[in-house]
């Protein structure tokens, strides 16, 4: 089948997106800047200001000398590639495969599309109408290749519907920089005298490409067709949704928990077929007299069991206030993972923490008291025993480190140690007696010191040195002198008790 | 139930105590119902085995307790009970360091820590997980505790086959609970190794309080290789046992 591709130029992309939102400054020469070098430059101006000679690339300065009621606003560069995904998932109904075409551009592929609106004028003039609709400046081309259509809709002064078969002949006329090649490339042929495509595209290969690089004749051959180019067009999200519109508005409880319910088996089924699985769902419902309103669940992991989803939303379902009754129910999955389903008949003998019951349990006991307060712990590589330990909320996270032997560590660690007072003899010596809150303890048996220095990359301080001690009556300690002995102000702590 | 009536009722006898005792809710832990001939706490229990499936309450005398306590029930749960299932620890705060769990025998990963500051989400917390069965063992640490509450876990416990330890602070009266039964543990002066300076293997002494339809006692056990030891016979002589409730 012939391949046929329609290229779309947004002249004015940004500051057609601001005119549309400030429609006062459609009439206005209106320019957007942003800073290059230490100073402020145009990032792109409409067609009034480059009627009075401001460009893109102009200094500020300049151009609010030459214009006097010139309007400025800041340049937002992360919106556009945004604003031309959601322009592409619009040219879906003109074509299966559109894609973006960084900065300014749009791709489609008409393969064996146009006959439907009667041709390639038709069709070219159909999406050029609707977007100038839209309130967008554009010009579209149709051509046999990609780089083609590129060209014409840029450089071309004529008609924009290149025939099959005639697309290299239409490039002749047109100048190098058509073809998406470097700027110092451009330079370079400008210098030779080389200012169209016909001048150059007949001499000899291997000439051009000492001369120009492999890039330069990469393009030609695309413009001409003699490579392909492939398009990466846009994925449409799909929205996992479920709508149940009511006969009659719902004003009771029961009956809003038959619509989740509903809702959450059609919604579960699709996640199902699809072997996906929920992350986030929300419950939205539309009230008689047009107030929104909306319940939230997330899960720890994906799920797609109805029942167990149910109870997630139970807790929540009393913040709903019908008032004159609901008359539409919503039902949305924003975030949807994939989710293979687990032979859990074969392989149910042994229930570690891979267990769904235990994900569901995670899910019910954070909907009620926050996610942040359930926590599993996996060993951390430091030796600074507040760091030792590294929290996590996943299930799935796995050992990365082994746990450091801990039969010197103890089973309870005080969040901070508290202060001491201590009787030791002499340096490096565990203490003969310290007093914790008020009852003297004389220390029996001891073992240390056990220096650990501060990690100096994480934070300043005097370096620690444990005694594990015992008392009279058998408990045992963790206590540290923090400092060294001769300083000044050293001080002593505890900070835990050993089993 | 129809028996069949031999000449020897003692038969009879110890048939119908087994039954009340799978009545009332005993059972023995999943594939672990060899008693345990050489464990002398285990002797104290009915069935000589460590019952599963049911809650038992711990209490705190002091605060050098509690890592005792903690200790040892990790002991229970990596030695008496065969569960491969995830460990759920419920307090107020973080009291315990995770890296200090393993030398008691269980991976510090495989513990869920959750904190909760409002003793009346603490017990639905503990409710909710001791009635999830891919939950191994629940340890949880309440201020304090109700008849009623304690029925309701102990409720729990018995459809999902859970283990619950309940640690509460020790009163000059308790009230009585529905836990099967009742433990202190306190730390006693560690032994040396050969005479060598230090600290040696930590020595526990495990009073069981109370325990329903077993035999209360007292013991001093020492925790090391992986195993309990029994240095030496307690003095038992002026022990008086808790009253059951």
């Amino acid at each position: 089948m012939q391949q046929r591709y329609v290229s779309i130029w947004f002249r004015y992309l940004a500051t057609d997106w601001f005119s549309l939102r400030q429609p006062q400054l459609k009439s206005l020469p209106f320019i957007l800047r942003g800073p290059d070098h230490n100073r402020m430059i145009v990032k792109a101006s409409n067609a009034i200001a480059e009627r009075a000679g401001i460009f893109k690339g102009t200094v500020l300065a300049d151009a609010r000398i030459a214009v006097s009621n010139l309007e400025v606003m800041d340049d937002r560069p992360d919106i556009y590639e945004r604003l031309l995904k959601r322009l592409a998932e619009w040219c879906i109904r003109f074509t299966p495969s559109a894609a973006i075409d960084l900065p300014d551009g749009l791709l489609l592929d008409a393969s064996g599309c146009t006959h439907l609106w009667g041709g390639d004028e038709a069709y070219i003039s159909d999406i050029s109408g609707r977007l100038k609709q839209r309130g967008y400046d554009v010009r579209i081309s149709i051509a046999d290749t990609i780089g083609a259509a590129w060209a014409i809709a840029r450089y071309r002064k004529g008609p924009m519907c290149i025939p099959p078969g005639h697309g290299t002949a239409a490039l002749l006329d047109l100048p190098p920089q058509a073809l998406r090649i470097e700027p110092d490339v451009i330079d370079r042929l400008r210098k030779l005298g080389l200012k169209k495509i016909s001048s150059f595209i007949n001499l000899p290969r291997p000439s051009l490409r000492r001369r120009f690089g492999v890039d330069f004749i990469q393009q030609l051959d695309k413009a001409t067709g003699q490579q392909i180019e492939r398009l990466q067009p846009v994925i449409p999200r799909e929205l996992y949704q479920e709508r149940l519109p009511c006969l009659e508005p719902i004003v009771s409880a029961t009956g809003i928990g038959i619509a989740l319910d509903q809702l959450l088996n059609t919604l579960c089924e699709r996640l199902r077929l699809e072997q996906k699985g929920l992350r986030k769902a929300i419950f939205k419902y539309y009230r008689v007299d047009g107030k929104v309103g909306s319940i939230d669940v997330g899960t720890n992991r994906p799920s797609r069991h109805a029942s167990h989803l149910r109870k997630l939303f139970d807790s929540k379902l009393d913040r709903i206030e019908p008032d004159m009754g609901i008359e539409l129910f919503v039902l949305e999955a924003p975030v949807v993972e994939d989710a293979i389903p687990e032979q859990d008949v074969l392989w149910n003998t042994s229930s570690g923490l891979n267990d769904i019951r235990l994900a569901e349990l995670i899910d019910k006991l954070s909907s009620r008291i926050g996610q942040d307060s359930i926590r599993r712990y996996l060993p951390a590589e430091h030796h600074w025993p507040e760091r030792s330990v590294k929290a996590t909320l996943s299930l799935e996270a796995d050992l990365v480190s082994s746990w450091l032997p801990g039969e010197l560590r103890p089973f309870h660690m005080l969040r901070t140690p508290e202060r001491i007072d201590v009787s030791a003899p002499i340096p490096d010596y565990p203490p003969m007696l310290f007093v914790y809150k008020g009852k003297v303890h004389e220390i029996r048996k001891a073992d240390g010191p056990e220096r650990i220095e501060q990690e100096w990359w994480q934070q300043k301080g005097e370096h620690r040195d444990y005694y594990r001690v015992e008392d009279q009556e058998g408990h045992r300690y963790w206590l540290f002198r923090l400092g060294h002995y001769n300083d000044k102000h050293f001080q002593w702590y505890l900070h835990g008790f050993f089993a | 139930m129809q028996r069949e009536v031999t000449g020897n009722k003692s038969h009879i006898i110890l048939a119908l105590r087994a039954d009340i005792l799978r009545l009332e809710g005993f059972r023995t832990a999943h594939g672990n119902s060899e008693p345990h001939v050489s464990d002398p706490i285990q002797q104290a229990f009915p069935g000589a085995v460590f019952p599963s499936g049911v809650t038992h309450e711990f209490v705190l005398s002091s605060i050098e307790n509690f890592s005792t306590t903690g200790a040892f029930i990790t002991t229970i749960i990596s030695s008496w009970l065969n569960t491969q299932g995830a460990i759920v620890w419920i307090g107020a705060e973080q009291k315990l360091l995770p890296s200090a769990l393993e030398p008691f025998g269980v991976p510090p990963d495989r513990f869920l820590f959750v904190r909760v500051a409002n003793e009346k989400d603490l017990l639905w917390v503990t409710e909710e997980a001791l009635k999830c069965p891919a939950v191994g063992a629940v340890v949880s640490e309440v201020k304090d505790m109700s008849f009623t509450a304690s029925r309701r876990l102990q409720l729990a416990v018995e459809e999902s086959r859970t283990t619950g330890f309940i640690i509460r602070p020790d009163r000059l009266k308790l009230p009585p609970t529905a836990c099967v039964s009742r433990w202190r543990v306190s730390q006693l002066p560690s032994e040396s190794i050969d005479n060598l300076p230090g600290i040696g293997f930590p020595i526990w002494k495990v009073e069981l309080l109370r325990v329903r339809n077993g035999q209360p006692g007292v013991w001093n056990v020492q925790w090391a290789d992986q195993q309990f030891n029994y240095p030496q016979a307690p003095d038992t002589k002026d022990y008086q046992p808790a009253k059951a409730g």
